[in-house]
């Protein structure tokens, strides 16, 4: 099955779907995908349910670090649950930074998920009551697993445990984190702070397939770094988001320029004709 | 009071985001250039978070032990290691390269 997968993508060096991490190449995969087992969907949810909601740990640790209650840093992950968000508040806050200042640096880093939404809504299709409680799962992780799923029956399933194993373990480990903080002592001496570009690098590889996207990355970098010492704490990432409409523009102006040699489209077939024009058609080209 | 304030606020608008996104109308999707663009989207997200993460420290740029492990990473990454494994790697080898006073 794995093997199938790799071949649908468009990537010899696509990293394998049993890493764990979300193979976005899937989504466009043009063969109909083989059902895949439960069981394969099953664990690769819980391979990046578990191993992301561990890191809940170091986002506890900083909370308290950055002087939150107990209290304060379990709501943030009850509550708020996208990661990239919680860390840009609380460290925002821990620079003394206006309440609602702080709030709007989390609130643009998680406009993403309205994005991952909005492809989520036609995958799942969750209707009724199970949409407003689906939303709150809604994070980059749970989205990747869910994208890279052949049907929606898998997608669903990757969906729900990716979401019910992260959710649990982020707030129990948000829990620890902010408890066992004055334990630990200085958690960058721990390497956990490495814990969160980790994460985002692995979601972000398979994503790379093609030209298009890794000009994307590579722009979005670029304008991250320049802006970073610039413009106010959340900003450098909305800018940088910038990348994609830019690399598109670019990329769509280039190609209505059609390139020479290129094959031009077939004008309609007659239907009673359609087979003898048809074989016609690949003799002239061959 | 103040933090509760923010924790509210963030809680609210982070919600909001997520349900519209979800509750969409389906026909928005079916242009090409808002399917293109919302696939495009996290790319340049993810990409702009992990330099953010990796190479600043508030609004400073800096390059420390954290690049290191994130380098590490990716270089477990290209050996195909599982998930876990990957961001282990990182924070064993920004721990190890801070040990070693870098």
């Amino acid at each position: 099955m794995a093997k199938q997968r790799a071949q649908a993508g468009t990537r010899q060096t696509a990293p394998r779907r049993a890493r764990g991490a979300p193979a976005e190449h899937a989504v466009r995969a043009v063969a109909p995908l083989p059902q895949r087992p439960d069981s394969a969907v099953i664990r690769d949810a819980l391979g990046v349910g578990v191993a992301v909601g561990l890191s809940g740990f170091a986002f506890g640790v900083t909370s308290a670090g950055a002087g939150l209650s107990v209290w304060q840093s379990c709501a943030l992950s009850l509550l708020v649950f996208t990661g990239a968000s919680q860390f840009a508040l609380v460290g925002a806050l821990a620079a003394g930074g206006n309440p609602l200042t702080a709030a709007a640096g989390a609130f643009f880093l998680g406009v993403r998920n309205a994005f991952y939404g909005l492809r989520l809504s036609a995958v799942l299709g969750y209707r009724g009551a199970v949409r407003p409680l689906a939303a709150h799962w809604i994070i980059d992780e749970t989205s990747a697993v869910a994208l890279a799923q052949p049907d929606r029956r898998s997608a669903r399933l990757g969906f729900t445990v990716t979401g019910l194993s992260l959710y649990v373990l982020w707030n129990l480990t948000t829990l620890g984190g902010a408890l066992g903080a004055r334990a630990l002592g200085d958690t960058d001496a721990w390497g956990l702070d490495a814990a969160g570009p980790a994460v985002f690098v692995a979601l972000l590889a398979p994503m790379l397939r093609s030209t298009v996207e890794r000009c994307t990355a590579g722009l979005a970098v670029l304008l991250l770094l320049v802006t970073l010492p610039l413009v106010p704490a959340g900003v450098p990432v909305l800018l940088a988001a910038l990348a994609a409409p830019v690399v598109l523009a670019v990329h769509g102006r280039r190609r209505r320029a059609p390139a020479p040699g290129e094959a031009i489209p077939e004008a309609p077939v007659p239907q009673e004709r359609a087979g003898a024009s048809h074989d016609a058609a690949k003799e002239d080209r061959a | 009071m103040t933090v509760w304030i923010a924790i509210g606020a963030t809680a609210v608008g982070c919600y909001l985001v997520k349900f519209l996104g979800l509750s969409a109308p389906a026909g928005l999707l079916e242009r090409p250039l808002v399917r293109r663009l919302a696939a495009l989207l996290p790319v340049a997200l993810l990409a702009a978070l992990t330099a953010q993460e990796t190479f600043s420290e508030g609004r400073h740029l800096l390059l420390d032990a954290k690049a290191a492990g994130v380098a590490a990473a990716v270089v477990a990454l290209l050996l195909r290691a599982p998930f876990l494994l990957i961001v282990a790697v990182a924070v064993a080898v920004t721990a190890g390269v801070r040990a070693l006073g870098g």
